[in-house]
């Protein structure tokens, strides 16, 4: 007992300095730490501070309008003298230029990454990807114009009954838009298929094509099926596209010769007005603002949650 | 059906020495001057060596000592990356063709030779549609037909009796033993000339390894087998004929028995009884 009693206060001491060196450290990194946390937060916030401003903002616009009128409604006049505010008409603009810009999205975005994943030399690859990202980065005012200027009329030339502003167009832009992003995505989805897949198909004699068909693309598939639920929600939320070619008049129709309006047009066209603030006008736009947050939101989600799924297959 | 012997030591495991005089079976396959590159580095140096019909042959070696990679010769998989470059020629048996000849199309030679690896790689697919899918990558679509050579294939690999209710199940929800055994089937199912596999076992645990060897013993009377193995035990046990390598060339080559007894170079001797390697 004597004996642990004289050696104690060295090893204390030592302790003490060890201490207090690892407190000082463990206060710069919890300091670190904080501003990271704070940096991570504003993205967080931000996405929060929309929510509930469209929120809030919507609580405005229902009070007037009721919530039946507002999602079963047909007819979307809001500026009019004798308003109507049916958002149906928006949802089936946006419903039906998504759903062309997935036609052709789908089977190119696909084929693009079956090709890369698959098929491509190292050097074709190398050269494709950077050109395939540039399409990526091309302002969408400039797909608009394309649209309107050169796929229209090129299309008047097919249809002469098509008219100036229609939805077939902005959808097949939008879709050539986001064959980069849908191919992307698939691509990685299909790389990351591991190679002792691939030789065991292989070994079994099939070619190139059967490998990448039946054993890659099925192994890669949730991954596949993520990039176009991305796809989709980057085609639901695209706006200069339609709002330059596609007219915007809110039309209920799925036909996609004829011309409407999307719910991010009718937003645009709005903000550019002169509204006054607090006006029923004014607030539609939150309203619409929420219905599109909630469609993108939920195909983000189901994206996301596939994402996640495909890491654990094969 | 799983046998559950556990992993003998050396010396129990050599077999008992065959008769003498049992001539040896027609050649099923044979490297002639066989070399290989990876690019520009040699990864095979020369081999010569005959695969008998019927019989167990295997490739022992350390890391490193090329046996993996001669083996993938047999069924061109090398010829899936770029740079790679073969010399010499493997001839198959009876139609004396070189697998390894230009002319020839390496799917023809998959057709004929098929291959289980070293790690169990299922296909994303139901246990039935992994065990047929050599043979609709061979264009069979009747039902009926996939469906006996689906079970056939099956049996012979010991799996039947476990997977029978549950054909439409996805092939992951197997074990990895099971997994490994339903490889072989899906290799079997199209009744192939030859079977290589690339130590089948070294993912394993030792229950399920005995039931793969006991499996390969099985085999043999179907196909011919050259197998690559980490474990000499394992060598000693299946196999009728062991090749020694070391740094891409083939040491020693005879008879299993004779080879573990008394191998004829210091060096094979110096491996099998774990002194190097």
């Amino acid at each position: 007992m004597e004996q642990v009693g004289v050696r104690m206060p060295v090893a204390q001491s030592v302790h003490a300095a060890r201490l207090a060196h690892k407190r000082a450290r463990r206060l710069k990194e919890s300091a670190i730490e904080a501003v990271l946390f704070l940096c991570a937060l504003s993205a967080v916030a931000t996405t929060v501070a929309i929510v509930v401003i469209l929120l809030y903002e919507s609580l405005g616009f229902f009070e007037v309008v009721s919530l039946r009128e507002f999602l079963t409604g047909t007819v979307w006049t809001p500026l009019f003298t004798n308003p109507q505010y049916g958002v149906l008409p928006l949802v089936a603009g946006t419903v039906t230029t998504a759903g062309v810009a997935l036609v052709v999205a789908v089977p190119l975005g696909l084929v693009t990454a079956i090709y890369l994943s698959e098929f491509a030399p190292h050097g074709v690859r190398e050269t494709v990807k950077p050109f395939l990202e540039l399409l990526e980065g091309v302002p969408t005012v400039v797909y608009g114009y394309f649209a309107l200027l050169f796929v229209t009329p090129l299309l008047q030339k097919l249809m002469p009954e098509l008219p100036g502003f229609n939805m077939l167009s902005p959808g097949i832009v939008i879709g050539i838009m986001i064959i980069p992003y849908v191919s992307s995505v698939s691509e990685d989805a299909m790389r990351a298929v591991p190679m002792s897949l691939r030789e065991g198909s292989y070994a079994m004699g099939a070619t190139r094509f059967q490998t990448a068909i039946k054993v890659v693309l099925p192994a890669a598939l949730s991954g596949v099926v993520a990039a176009f639920i991305l796809g989709i929600s980057r085609a639901v939320g695209e706006t200069m596209v339609v709002a330059v070619a596609a007219g915007q008049q809110p039309n209920f129709t799925f036909n996609p010769t004829e011309s409407a309006a999307t719910i991010t047009a009718y937003i645009v066209q709005v903000a550019l007005g002169d509204l006054p603030h607090g006006s029923i006008a004014y607030q539609s736009i939150f309203a619409a603002g929420l219905v599109l947050v909630l469609m993108t939101l939920a195909f983000n989600v189901i994206g996301h949650l596939l994402r996640r799924s495909f890491r654990e297959r094969y | 059906m799983v046998s559950t012997t556990s992993v003998r030591p050396v010396s129990a495991a050599v077999p008992a020495p065959r008769a003498e005089t049992e001539p040896d079976p027609a050649p099923k396959a044979a490297a002639r001057g066989l070399s290989f590159y990876y690019g520009e580095v040699q990864a095979l140096k020369n081999i010569d060596l005959v695969v008998h019909e019927h019989r167990v042959t295997a490739l022992i070696g350390p890391s490193g000592c090329g046996k993996s990679t001669f083996l993938r010769c047999f069924n061109r998989m090398h010829d899936l990356y770029p740079g790679n470059r073969y010399e010499g020629e493997i001839r198959l048996y009876p139609d004396d063709m070189n697998l390894l000849d230009a002319s020839v199309d390496p799917i023809e030679v998959r057709m004929r030779l098929a291959m289980v690896f070293q790690k169990p790689n299922p296909f994303p697919k139901s246990i039935f549609e992994n065990v047929a899918y050599g043979l609709r990558v061979r264009g069979e679509r009747s039902r009926r037909t996939l469906a006996d050579k689906v079970e056939q294939a099956l049996r012979a690999a010991a799996l039947w009796d476990e997977v029978k209710d549950r054909l439409e199940e996805p092939a992951f929800n197997l074990s990895g033993g099971q997994q490994q055994r339903l490889c072989i089937a899906r290799a079997l199912a199209t009744d192939p000339e030859m079977l290589l596999f690339d130590e089948p076992t070294s993912a394993l645990d030792p229950i399920a390894t005995a039931s793969i060897e006991e499996l390969i013993t099985e085999l043999k009377s179907r196909v011919t087998i050259l197998i690559v193995t980490h474990n000499m035990q394992q060598a000693a046990r299946v196999s009728d004929y062991t090749a020694y390598m070391y740094l891409g060339e083939l040491i020693e080559f005879g008879r299993t028995d004779e080879l573990f007894i008394k191998p004829k170079h210091k060096q094979t001797e110096d491996y099998i009884t774990g002194r190097f390697g």
